[in-house]
């Protein structure tokens, strides 16, 4: 019995078994029927059974169309051709030998034959050059907008909550080994809630001060948010609240607000957190594509 | 006194498939807006896509077709049998609790109350009581077949009678569950994983089989051979389609699960037994459509019939399109594109909407004692906009679908996808408004006939009685 086969709740080979004789039988039933029930004669005279229902409803003796008859055997004896050729039967592969896994491991074998050696050559060259190469850009660009596109926008411009990748402006730092780590094992942000601890006043007082570092104005006591903030920010944001690229704590200081920099948002950031997470592509995308993906993002902020 | 039909309930049910098919497809008109221009969302959580569409599938596929299912079985059933329906006062309970599960339905989706099955969203207390009326269906329904006067049992019934049976099975093997809270309105999955999955295509393709097919194949069994005053064309096709199809559809199911962590064996099945339901399902088709043969200048003038008749091609066609999107590598290009919501509103609109408008035209003025509807022009008109709606509506998804998949799969040459996929959307918006367009057409109709029903019912003559049952031919 094949060993992918049935669903894994299925653990006795009694069900393989059973599925088996329900398939045959059923396909045996559907050629009985046929066979049993092709009665009238092609050459009867047509005419209306003798039961009649409601005043006029009557039903006529014509023969079974052969043309549809010729179909329906047609499409049993698919059936049986397909069952003996592809798996359907739980107790048998078929013939072929054909798995949906295997079709897949096939495709992607061919795909890396035919489309693998260039990634390989790109991975020797350094992405700074890979990043002046117009052919690599041009497939790192079409990487970036099938993956990437969904968070950070066609134009690489980010969005509220997800990063703008030509500015220059790095959360977890802008250069070529920085991006790459970034790319292929993702990156978890853990900025914490802080609206129990604080409070409401103590979320706006806070909030006053971090925006004051950029320079606006808003209310709320600066010295009691400024107090607060160095017991409770600076470990991740730093004394001078420039940040740290090693926990992706951005700087407050400048223009550059991830999550908005309204009083109303940075309030939710701190008394509520944030959380924002890049997935890991590496497994999934393999060193090569990774490779070219930094290149063209390097690219990106080089341009700018 | 002669005894007479009971048409009470046949009339309560028509005109509310009338009034839900309205609903339904306006609700249907809304969110191919949305899709078209997602501002139409309005950022409120009842009037999301994701709570809308299983308003409009419930509506329009239960509200919708459930009513006009209830009116003409309950007025098939008594005629081909001779005999008033059996226990009247669970015929009544079968209206009013049939009415109560879709305001119910109107209310808990739009709140966002789902047990995210698709065709059976409604959480479990409408479980229940859609069980209980069922039940009373079942019982009015095969009640009159044992009381009948006549030996032998038509053969709409035997399609009526296996829907209604099936239907049962499905709902009570799909929705099985485990309630946890009764004011949150929340049950877990008796089944898990992929076998949920299973479970879910096992019902969602089942109810398309039995309560939009063999149901509706019912209907046509009767109202056909009426409306063209001939006889059925085949007793033998109608007994061999009969038995194919009540027992192939039941296979079907995991088509819709190609590709997926579903074992390939029961991929394979869920394929051939899709690939050999096309005959049985032509076998219906072929009744339906030579039983006219005889009588095909009636067509010119019987608007009923072109309803009928249009009604009985589209299913021809739809019944070719399926099992042809059930083989794997079609299936490759056609899932999870517009082709598939092509497909259903092909059977949807062209098959269960035209053959329960058709079969509704022909039956209403008699249960008011009359022979035909206030106008037949407008219901001739009624036709025209209807087939226009159709068309636009599923060339659209078709042209949509397969360029989606098209667009999806297309590569560069250096193996990188050609289109992202914010440009399929893109690619898709013309076809969406079309679509839109399509549906507004086809529910303008609807706004034709409720205006012709009304006139017939509200008429001087028009009178609620119920017909006397003729004598039996043998």
């Amino acid at each position: 019995m094949p060993e992918y086969d049935l669903m894994s709740d299925f653990t006795s080979p009694f069900w393989a078994w059973y599925i088996f004789i329900i398939v045959a039988g059923s396909i045996i039933w559907l050629f009985y029927l046929l066979m049993t029930q092709n009665k009238e004669k092609r050459n009867t005279d047509i005419k209306p059974t003798g039961h009649k229902w409601d005043e006029n409803l009557e039903e006529l003796n014509t023969p079974l169309p052969r043309w549809w008859l010729q179909l329906f055997y047609a499409t049993n004896i698919f059936a049986v051709g397909y069952l003996i050729l592809y798996p359907g039967l739980a107790v048998f592969d078929g013939v072929l030998g054909w798995s949906s896994v295997g079709a897949y491991n096939e495709e992607m074998e061919a795909a890396d034959k035919k489309f693998g050696e260039q990634y390989v050559n790109y991975l020797k060259q350094d992405v700074a050059e890979l990043a002046k190469n117009k052919d690599a850009l041009t497939t790192g660009s079409r990487l970036f907008s099938t993956y990437c596109t969904q968070c950070h926008g066609s134009d690489a411009g980010g969005g509220p909550g997800f990063p703008n990748l030509r500015d220059g402006d790095w959360l977890y730092g802008g250069d070529v080994a920085q991006i790459k780590q970034t790319i292929a094992t993702g990156r978890q942000a853990a900025m914490p809630g802080w609206g129990a601890v604080l409070g409401k006043d103590g979320v706006k007082n806070v909030t006053a001060y971090v925006m004051s570092l950029s320079g606006k104005k808003t209310a709320g006591d600066l010295d009691a948010g400024k107090e607060k903030f160095q017991q409770l920010c600076v470990a991740c944001h730093g004394a001078d609240a420039q940040g740290n690229i090693a926990l992706g704590a951005p700087n407050l200081t400048d223009q550059t607000w991830l999550y908005g920099g309204s009083r109303r948002s940075i309030e939710k950031s701190v008394a509520d957190g944030r959380n924002g997470r890049m997935p890991a592509f590496g497994d999934f995308l393999g060193e090569g594509k990774v490779h070219l993906l930094t290149a063209y993002v390097y690219s990106l902020s080089v341009d700018n | 006194m002669q005894e007479t039909y009971n048409y009470k309930v046949v009339r309560q049910f028509s005109i509310m498939t009338v009034v839900w098919g309205i609903v339904g497809m306006l609700v249907g008109v809304i969110i191919a807006a949305q899709l078209a221009w997602p501002a139409l969302n309005f950022d409120l959580p009842w009037l999301t896509f994701s709570r809308l569409r299983p308003l409009h599938t419930n509506a329009v596929v239960f509200a919708f077709g459930g009513s006009a299912l209830f009116a003409t079985s309950y007025y098939i059933v008594q005629r081909t049998c001779h005999a008033r329906l059996f226990a009247p006062a669970l015929a009544a309970f079968t209206f009013w609790g049939w009415q109560l599960v879709i305001v119910l339905a109107a209310v808990t989706l739009p709140l966002g109350f789902s047990t995210a099955k698709e065709y059976a969203e409604l959480e479990w207390p409408i479980d229940l009581l859609i069980t209980v009326v069922w039940v009373a269906y079942a019982i009015v329904f095969f009640g009159t077949i044992v009381k009948r006067k006549v030996k032998h049992i038509y053969v709409a019934n035997w399609f009526l009678g296996a829907f209604i049976l099936t239907v049962a099975v499905l709902h009570l093997g799909n929705s099985a569950a485990l309630p946890v809270s009764l004011m949150g309105m929340k049950s877990y999955s008796a089944y898990a994983g992929v076998q949920d999955a299973m479970v879910q295509w096992w019902y969602g393709h089942n109810a398309v089989g039995f309560f939009l097919t063999a149901g509706f194949l019912g209907m046509m069994y009767y109202f056909m051979p009426k409306a063209a005053n001939r006889p059925v064309y085949s007793y033998r096709l109608s007994v061999v389609h009969f038995w194919a199809i009540a027992f192939t559809y039941i296979w079907a199911g995991p088509h819709h699960l190609h590709y997926t962590a579903l074992p390939d064996w029961t991929q394979s099945l869920g394929m051939i037994m899709s690939l050999i339901l096309l005959a049985p399902s032509w076998g219906g088709m072929i009744n339906g459509i030579m039983t006219l043969s005889g009588a095909w200048e009636k067509l010119r003038t019987d608007p009923i019939l072109k309803f009928l008749v249009v009604a009985i091609s589209f299913y021809g066609m739809s019944t070719f399109e399926g099992p042809m999107m059930s083989i794997k590598t079609v299936n490759a290009l056609s899932h999870y594109t517009d082709w598939t919501i092509g497909h259903v509103h092909s059977g949807a609109l062209g098959w269960v909407a035209m053959i329960s408008i058709g079969s509704m035209y022909f039956m209403i003025p008699r249960l008011f004692g009359k022979t035909q509807m206030y106008s037949p022009r407008l219901i001739e008109l009624h036709f025209w906009i209807s087939t226009l709606g159709v068309v636009l509506y599923i060339a659209a998804m078709w042209i949509s679908g397969v360029m989606q998949g098209l667009m999806w799969r297309a590569t560069n040459t250096d193996g990188t996808l050609t289109y992202s996929f914010i440009e399929t959307v893109t690619a898709m918006h013309p076809f969406y408004v079309t679509r839109t367009v399509g549906g507004l057409v086809f529910l303008s109709g609807m706004f034709l006939m409720a205006y012709n029903v009304w006139k017939t019912v509200t008429a001087d003559d028009a009178k609620a009685i119920d017909a006397i049952i003729p004598e039996p031919a043998h």
